[in-house]
Parts: C-alpha cells; sequence; structure tokens
C-alpha cells in the first residue's frame, strides 16, 4: 500500500498543453481563409431565391453589389415599404448606378476592366419592374456581365 | 564566470499566453466569418441601342416563346405550363427527337423567347429562367457524354466547349416586358 502511494507523490501527472496554440493557430488560419468580411449593412431585406444552375463568383474584388428589396423595419418609417436599391451603404436610385459602377471602375486595373461582374442580389418577392430598370441602366452603363444572386436548391420544384 | 551566470538565466520566453491572444484573433474570426460563398446565375445582358432592333421574320416553328404574367403564371407556346415541366419542354423542343413539325427544324435554329411583365416576382422570374438555363446545361451535358465522354463543366478545354456550344448555341432573347401588373 505505502508503495503505491510514494510513487504517486513523486511524479505530478500534468498534461503538457504546449501544442494548445498549434491547435488554435490552425482553427484560426481556417477561419482567416474562409472569411468574408461583413462589407456594408444591409438595409434592404434580401432573400435570395432559389435555382440550380449556379456558377461561383471568383476574385471578389471585381465584383460589385446591388441590392434591390423591401427596407428592413428600421428604415420603414422614413423609406416606405416599397422595394428600393441599395449600393454600399446607401439607399440609391436608379440615377446613381452609374456613378457607383464607376467608382467601383477605378479601384480595378485597367486590363481587368472587361471582367468587372455586378452581383445583383434581389430579394424574391420583388416584384420584376425594379429589376429590369436596374438592368437596363446596366445595359446602358455597359456593364453586361451580370449574376442573378442565388442560393441552392437540393428540393424539386412543386 | 559571467558566461555561467548567463547560462543560468534561461532566455525561454513564456508562450503560455499565446494560447490566449490566438484566441482572441480565432473568436474574432468566426465572430465575422460568413461562410456561405457568393453564388449565383450568370448572365450576360445584351448591349444598349438607341435604335429599334431590327424584326427578323422567323418561322414559329422555330421560337419557343415563354411568358409569364403578373400572377406568375406561366404560358409556354400559348398553353398554361407549371414550371416543373418547363425544362423537359424545352428540352423536348431544341433536339426535337421525333422530329416534330412544330417544334425546332434544328438546336441551332431553336429560338427561345422571354417575356414578364413588370409585377412578375422575380423568384418566378429567376425560377423560370434557371430551369431555361438548366435546360441548355443538360443537352451540353448529353452532347458531352456522346462525343468526349465525360460530363460538361466549365473545367472543360474551351475548344471543347465551343464544339458543343456552336452545335447547341443558346439563344435566350428576353423582350421588354410588358407592364399590366406593376407594383405602385
Amino acid at each position: 500500500m505505502s508503495k503505491f502511494k510514494k510513487k504517486r507523490g513523486e511524479t505530478t501527472p500534468t498534461v503538457s498543453t504546449a501544442s494548445l496554440p498549434d491547435i488554435i493557430f490552425m482553427l484560426l488560419f481556417f477561419f482567416m481563409v474562409v472569411t468574408v468580411l461583413r462589407e456594408s449593412e444591409l438595409m434592404v431585406k434580401v432573400q435570395v431565391p432559389q435555382a440550380t444552375e449556379l456558377t461561383k463568383l471568383e476574385q471578389k474584388s471585381l465584383v460589385n453589389y446591388i441590392y434591390i428589396g423591401r427596407p428592413v423595419e428600421k428604415y420603414q418609417k422614413l423609406y416606405g415599404t416599397s422595394p428600393r436599391i441599395q449600393l454600399a451603404d446607401k439607399f440609391a436610385t436608379i440615377q446613381d448606378i452609374p456613378l457607383f459602377l464607376e467608382k467601383h471602375k477605378i479601384t480595378v486595373p485597367e486590363p481587368l476592366h472587361g471582367r468587372i461582374m455586378s452581383s445583383l442580389r434581389v430579394d424574391g418577392d420583388v416584384t420584376m419592374g425594379i429589376v429590369q430598370d436596374v438592368k437596363t441602366q446596366l445595359r446602358k452603363s455597359n456593364q453586361l456581365k451580370v449574376n442573378y444572386s442565388a442560393r441552392i436548391r437540393t428540393d424539386d420544384l412543386k | 564566470m559571467a558566461k555561467n551566470g548567463s547560462r543560468r538565466v534561461s532566455t525561454e520566453i513564456n508562450a503560455s499566453s499565446m494560447a490566449d491572444i490566438a484566441f482572441l484573433l480565432l473568436i474574432f474570426f468566426l465572430v465575422t466569418t460568413t461562410i456561405d460563398v457568393d453564388k449565383g446565375i450568370l448572365v450576360k445582358l445584351p448591349p444598349w441601342s438607341e435604335e429599334e432592333p431590327e424584326t427578323q421574320k422567323l418561322n414559329s416553328r422555330n421560337v419557343f416563346s415563354v411568358l409569364v404574367n403578373a400572377q406568375n403564371q406561366l404560358l409556354v407556346r400559348g398553353e398554361l405550363t407549371n414550371i416543373a415541366d418547363l425544362r423537359e419542354r424545352a428540352k423536348e423542343f431544341i433536339v426535337n427527337p421525333t422530329r416534330r413539325e412544330d417544334l425546332s427544324e434544328k438546336p441551332t435554329k431553336a429560338i427561345i423567347s422571354l417575356k414578364n411583365d413588370r409585377g412578375t416576382n422575380y423568384k418566378t422570374y429567376l425560377e423560370v429562367y434557371n430551369e431555361l438555363y438548366g435546360a441548355y446545361n443538360e443537352l451540353w451535358d448529353e452532347e458531352s457524354m456522346r462525343t468526349y465522354n465525360v460530363h460538361y463543366s466549365e473545367e472543360l478545354p474551351l475548344h471543347m466547349r465551343k464544339a458543343i456550344k456552336s452545335k447547341i448555341p443558346m439563344v435566350l432573347s428576353e423582350a421588354e416586358p410588358t407592364a399590366f401588373g406593376e407594383e405602385k
């Protein structure tokens, strides 16, 4: 009996935590790589529809985002509930689109100008009128590459 | 003597707070992360021109007209259709496997015409667009399997994709929408 007790007292069992930072760093780098920092606060409700034929957007710096949807509750007193456009972090009208596109364009190197894409993040409940006006304006501004943002649909259409 | 002294004072940095720092960064990134990648349906809009587009006379058998009204109902070639059936009908129209008189002469002549109302729901519009695009995607895949025995994808060499698309070109013309059900 006394033998056992003696041995325990001699060696203190401590778990080595030396590799803990490594594990945490690994997790950290994983999240750093997959992170997309939220670039602007959404002032309109955008619930994009579901679709199946999707392409992934590459090179975020070549993409400008146009949000269309109904204002969220916070802004409904001021702006009503009819669908609105949001560019960067403020409400906008169709006439603001060319300037917005131009502002994005100067941040992109010249040779890549042809690959700039507009991502239309449009709420599913919005009617086509406003979307059509935006499309027409994009065509007038010669911004022809457009991506209708959507989520993947896994179940069948009813 | 001096050497001895410096050796005794170990120069190891205490790294136990490293984990805390890493945790802090980790939590920051966890909070700000939005993992969803941006995906969507890629389209190329036609260039804008002020002039009226010249009207082409087309054989009506080569035109697959899809109308969507403000009540989100579909009229495909004059008959009310369900969105779920749209893809199959479009595929049948484009390839015309049974050589029917009222479907397209050949895939290169097939034209899909899409027209919606300003009051159509965006969700419905995108679903319709998705089905039409999906019909072409499936046909490209079948063609690719037939000639190259590989599935069609964006990773396919450009000349192969071009060859497939020249056999089955995607012609989807969108007309200026009507404004019967515009939301006020």
